[in-house]
């Protein structure tokens, strides 16, 4: 399991009831129904990873963050999970409405397009930047909707969403040390992870 | 004999429910007898038995060789030892359907007198059945075995819908449901076809009114013609493209060999050949009648019409553990309506997995050779013995 998975499990109370939009192989859910005893479901829409999770005795169904979300009931999840996903759907907003329609919780993790390495970049050679995070040009990128850590924190301001818990990561996965000051993770961190609650409830 | 003799079924193995069954047109049918088979064995717990509910011309032959035609069991690559649903580890059920004709209950039955002698053949005076009530047989027997709960349930198209049944009717009764290239009502497509196929088995003048067995002829022709229509939706057109393409042979009517005049209908195409074959062994083992209380009955399967006309309604608060599969190239039973399923599980929170089989095989797909969905079946049922705690 990737570093930032293991970090995502430690925010998730045992046995409670988690979804897992964009579940890959089904690797999260898997350690969160074996290890934390939590009824954890998943969407993916690579119906190759689908068919394998089911394979392996996963509930998990085929479908997208941007289509299918609308058809679950409030309030069925404690937890909705989305990991370095959010950047890549149609309407980022909507979908992190959604997930705390559907969840008590909502947890996000995305790719900080505030890094340092980003800003250089740009700022030197005039073109898009390209880094080990961000290494797919332009014009093919999936990754439609980049933003940094301060621009999903003035958002989910905007929504009414409380901040539970932040983090920056590294890509790796490993946490990074900048807890203290937004600024700087938003300068330093290359992936950034949230826990998210709504207001009421 | 002729080509269109109805091979004799002979005795089969079943149990007799003398009290009846009451049917959803409010009729009491008695006696009610139920046809089955079984695999493998019941365990000590009585905990691992999955119940198989049969296609429209299914039988509850699952995995042996069938007594009548001598081939091997309709879904013998997926229910053995070993196999996907294996029988090493479950015990299999497989009733014939009510109102089929492999010995279970149906127009081609006894009908009995107030005093329980038969009188005659039940024909087109059989009452009209729906799937629910296929179902409450199949809980019959299933109570009948000494079984309180069933590990899934599990069926394709036409089984489909009754594991679906299964699932608003009994939800207690059962741990998992398979609901496999099939859909929560039969569309208006559907019914169109089973009207062609019903129509021309009427349209035979050997019908007679439905009386045919009085006669001792069977409406082939009409039958045969219903068949053929119907392999024609259980195949893509990719699948009959790539098996029979537009390749002829030639007839020996016209007697002219390969250099001679095509003449009109002695020289056919190997699709029709095809057609015409499934067709003529169809006749000899599917009662025409059987034919028409089948399909009506598919066609008034509507879960949700049972359901204030909301099709989450009939999932809510369920217990079981979904995984539907549809395959990509059906059109019978195309993923949208498997989709349209799986959004209605969603929103009535229910555990559910879905997979769409990529293949061009079309319908029929579920009974073929498909790598992913053998592993899907068995992949989901370890899942489900793993939740449960019994793995």
């Amino acid at each position: 399991m990737r570093l930032d998975q293991r970090l995502i499990a430690e925010m998730i109370a045992p046995g409670t009831r988690v979804l897992d939009i964009g579940s890959g192989d089904g690797t999260l859910i898997d350690h969160l129904f074996r290890y934390r005893g939590c009824d954890a479901r998943g969407i993916e829409l690579n119906m190759e990873l689908v068919t394998k999770s089911v394979a392996h005795g996963l509930p998990v169904v085929h479908g997208d963050a941007d289509h299918d979300l609308a058809h679950y009931p409030h309030h069925a999840f404690d937890y909705v999970v989305l990991q370095r996903t959010l950047q890549a759907v149609a309407r980022p907003r909507e979908v992190l409405r959604q997930m705390l329609r559907i969840g008590r919780h909502a947890i996000v993790s995305f790719p900080n397009f505030g890094h340092w390495e980003l800003r250089l970049k740009l700022l030197l050679s005039g073109r898009m930047p390209m880094t080990s995070v961000w290494h797919t040009p332009w014009y093919e990128t999936p990754n439609i909707h980049p933003c940094t850590i301060r621009d999903f924190l003035e958002l989910c301001k905007q929504d009414g969403y409380i901040v539970e818990q932040w983090m920056a990561v590294d890509e790796e996965g490993e946490r990074a040390p900048w807890r203290r000051s937004i600024r700087l993770a938003n300068l330093f961190g290359e992936q950034a992870l949230f826990l998210l609650r709504r207001r009421n409830g | 004999m002729n080509s269109t003799t109805p091979l004799a079924i002979g005795e089969q193995q079943h149990v007799r429910f003398a009290e009846g069954l009451g049917l959803d047109c409010g009729v009491t049918l008695a006696p009610v007898d139920i046809a089955y088979r079984t695999y493998g064995t019941l365990s000590e717990k009585r905990d691992n038995a999955i119940l198989i509910c049969h296609a429209f011309t299914g039988d509850q032959y699952v995995a042996e060789e069938h007594p009548l035609t001598g081939k091997p069991g309709w879904w013998s690559r997926m229910v053995g030892p070993g196999k996907p649903i294996d029988t090493n580890r479950f015990f299999v059920i497989c009733s014939n359907v009510l109102g089929g004709c492999m010995g279970s209950t149906g127009p081609r039955s006894t009908r009995t007198d107030g005093e329980g002698d038969g009188v005659e053949l039940w024909g087109t005076a059989f009452p009209p059945i729906t799937i629910r009530d296929m179902v409450r047989a199949q809980h019959k027997l299933v109570q009948a075995l000494g079984i309180e709960k069933l590990f899934a349930v599990i069926g394709g198209s036409m089984g489909g819908m009754q594991v679906l049944e299964w699932t608003v009717t009994y939800p207690q009764m059962m741990l998992a449901a398979m609901p496999i290239a099939t859909a929560p009502f039969h569309s208006a497509q559907n019914i169109a076809f089973n009207e062609v196929g019903r129509q021309a088995i009427i349209a035979d003048p050997d019908w007679r009114g439905g009386r045919y067995w009085a006669d001792d002829v069977v409406p082939a022709r009409g039958l045969a013609v219903a068949r053929m229509m119907g392999h024609i939706t259980y195949l893509s057109e990719e699948a009959l493209t790539r098996k029979f393409g537009r390749r002829m042979r030639r007839g020996p009517v016209g007697g002219q060999g390969p250099e001679g005049p095509v003449s009109m209908f002695s020289d056919i195409f190997e699709v029709e050949s095809y057609l015409r074959y499934q067709g003529s062994t169809f006749v000899r083992r599917f009662d025409a009648n059987s034919y028409l209380t089948i399909t009506r009955a598919m066609d008034w399967f509507d879960i949700a019409a049972d359901h204030d006309g909301e099709l989450t309604h009939a999932f809510a608060g369920t217990p079981v553990r979904f995984c539907v599969v549809s395959f990509s190239s059906d059109w019978l039973f195309p993923t949208s309506a498997a989709r349209t399923l799986v959004r209605a599980l969603n929103r009535a929170a229910a555990n559910v997995s879905f997979v769409e089989i990529e293949t061009d095989k079309g319908h029929d797909a579920f009974l073929l050779e498909e790598p992913d969905f053998d592993r899907t079946v068995r992949g989901f049922l370890c899942g489900v013995a793993e939740h449960a705690g019994l793995a």
